[in-house]
């Protein structure tokens, strides 16, 4: 599993460790546990709506916040669980780009088995690191 | 749990951490709480609350109220006033919901009357606010409409049929904070939120029938006044804030306030959910302008809250709501930052109190109390796990130190997956049945989540307030149904 919610960190929101081996499987490994939180079955998310995602930061982190961010305003303004099938990233000039195709649904409270809606990405203990030849985040989500 | 060797007792339920704790702390923190409750508190949220203590223009204290625990920037149950000129305004010391909130109803109605209803009750209220993952409301609302509802509040329900006046008086602000600006808000914040009204949300939020059974009513009098005046009477309290709008708010100008805490104003960073700007400065003025546009969301969610419950009582009963006493007793905010009048070193000084979970508490005869609270002073409505119940208390004089400030809940001490381990929440919806208490969920899971076992004892938590001087028990709640996002 590319992600595992660590209960150490937080204890009335969610928090959870993702990996990758580069900062794309990191940033669809965070995607997929911000999914996760929200509902117990994200296998049953079909992908039926396919949207582009373009965002860029200075920072990398900041990055991974934003890219989260705009997962969890799909989810109030068009009422869509989302997957992040592919995330390209480019460092240019001191700037990092991201396209990302997300796929998805609009929710579906039963087949989903929805848990807890997830208000915002906290910088509480925020971090995007590499070490150990693989990039590691940590994300505690208000909810 | 050990306590920071640094901690001093100040008297049972005052604990201080003095400036020497964390270099850059301009004031001392306090803790109020009893020892036991002190003893279960994490170790963050000494570290959050002389965080807090860090940032200019902060004065007396960093507080952290009794059911404090580790949140992010400020901990829940975090309390500071600033000065308004040399002072920050932090989305930390707000949170992400802004607004949050609870406010309880009246029904003339007993248990008795109550009981034989309640799976009715329970499943239409269920149908009629829309909870959980994402939900939308019943309210039309475009965008261009939307932003005069951000700018209105319950004002706005008011015009639109979702509120009698009396909601407005009874309602903390009146159910509006003055100089909400529309165009301080970004559009995706609009996008996220304008079909949100009238919608409880998840997590701990809910909605509950109540029970004021006669052992349960710490003081009569008071309890009178506040509406609670039949034995076994029946009320509903709740608990929703400002959804997607308000998250949206707070993230941008999170985002916002990084970008120019240390550059532009050379403020120390010792947490980056503490970003903030000077409050006089462009940046802390238009968030200012645009928190009080989602302390109005939340506002008007919980005025079309109350509509609803209103039309289902009235179509259950077969009565009008006035007919059922369906009067408000009061709704009061716990994440919100404003400025206030206050008594600073014998001096009545403007300043600008951050509340993040935690309740004003207005005591006897203060400005900003409805005439009918004058003598007893301010409802504070503290919500417990949807197991243990709920307590109504009032406002006291003596918490002029927290800036009339207390607890708002119980504060969870299990992680939420811990209680999904330990409970599974279709057996414990039986449970709940079993023990009288009816509940409809969106999700079974996120029920688990919030379990009585995941919580701190709401007695206690109670009781702590009234031992500080923070407020004083009126009655405890206790439910016998509830809705669940």
């Amino acid at each position: 599993m590319p992600f595992r919610f660590n209960d150490e960190i937080s204890t009335a929101d969610v928090a959870f460790e993702a990996w990758g081996e580069t900062q794309e499987e990191l940033f669809i490994s965070s995607a997929a546990a911000l999914l996760r939180t929200m509902a117990e079955a994200p296998e049953r998310v079909a992908r039926l709506q396919m949207l582009t995602v373009l965002l860029e930061h200075e920072e990398l982190d900041m990055l991974l916040f934003s890219f989260l961010q705009e997962l969890i305003f799909y989810k109030d303004a068009r009422r869509l669980l989302l997957h992040a099938d592919r995330v390209q990233i480019e460092e240019r000039e001191g700037i990092f780009r991201l396209e990302a195709t997300l796929s998805g649904e609009q929710i579906d409270a039963g087949r989903h088995r929805l848990l807890v809606d997830v208000k915002a990405v906290t910088l509480h203990r925020f971090q995007v690191v590499f070490g150990d030849n693989r990039w590691k985040a940590v994300v505690v989500l208000d909810v | 749990m050990s306590l920071p060797p640094q901690l001093r007792k100040i008297s049972d339920t005052v604990w201080e951490l003095p400036v020497t704790y964390k270099e850059g702390m301009r004031v001392p923190t306090r803790i109020i709480a009893p020892e036991s409750l002190l003893c279960g508190m994490e170790a963050g949220v000494f570290d959050q609350a002389a965080n807090v203590a860090c940032l200019p223009g902060i004065i007396n204290y960093s507080y952290c109220m009794p059911d404090g625990h580790w949140g992010y920037g400020f901990p829940i149950g975090g309390v500071a006033a600033f000065d308004p000129a040399t002072g920050v305004i932090s989305p930390g010391g707000i949170g992400f919901d802004i607004n949050c909130g609870m406010r309880l109803c009246l029904t003339n109605l007993t248990e008795e009357e109550v009981r034989p209803r309640i799976r009715e009750l329970v499943d239409q209220l269920f149908f009629a606010i829309p909870t959980g993952v994402g939900c939308t409301g019943f309210v039309s609302c475009s965008r261009g409409k939307f932003r005069r509802v951000i700018e209105n509040g319950s004002r706005w329900c008011l015009e639109s049929g979702y509120a009698l006046p009396e909601d407005l008086e009874l309602t903390e602000e009146g159910g509006c904070f003055e100089g909400a600006d529309a165009d301080t808000c970004s559009d995706k914040a609009v996008e996220r939120g304008y079909d949100q009204i009238g919608t409880l949300g998840s997590g701990n939020h809910y909605c509950e029938i109540q029970v004021a059974r006669p052992e349960n009513v710490f003081d009569e009098a008071t309890a009178r006044a506040f509406g609670i005046t039949i034995p076994n009477q029946v009320v509903i309290m709740f608990h929703c804030g400002s959804r997607g709008f308000g998250h949206q708010v707070a993230t941008d100008y999170l985002q916002s306030f990084l970008k120019v805490m240390t550059t532009k104003y050379g403020i120390k960073l010792y947490d980056r959910e503490l970003a903030c700007a000077p409050f006089r400065s462009p940046e802390g003025q238009a968030y200012f302008a645009a928190m009080k546009c989602a302390a109005n969301m939340g506002f008007a969610n919980r005025q079309v809250i109350l509509h609803r419950i209103r039309e289902v009582f009235s179509q259950i009963f077969r009565r009008s709501p006035e007919d059922l006493g369906m009067r408000m007793v009061y709704d009061v905010a716990h994440n919100t930052a404003k400025l206030e009048n206050h008594l600073i070193d014998g001096e009545q000084r403007e300043v600008l109190v951050h509340r993040k979970g935690a309740t004003r508490s207005l005591g006897p005869g203060m400005p900003g109390l409805p005439d009918c609270y004058r003598e007893t002073g301010q409802p504070v409505i503290i919500g417990g796990s949807m197991e243990t119940g709920s307590y109504l208390l009032a406002g006291m004089a003596s918490a002029a130190p927290t800036f009339f400030t207390t607890a708002h809940g119980s504060g969870r001490t299990m992680s939420r997956h811990q209680a999904k381990k330990m409970v599974q929440g279709r057996k414990l919806l039986g449970d709940m049945e079993q023990r009288g208490i009816y509940v409809r969920t969106s999700s079974y899971g996120g029920l688990a989540e919030e379990a009585g076992l995941a919580y701190k004892d709401i007695d206690v938590v109670a009781r702590a307030t009234e031992e500080a001087g923070l407020s004083r028990r009126v009655v405890k709640l206790v439910p016998i149904g509830n809705i669940k996002g």
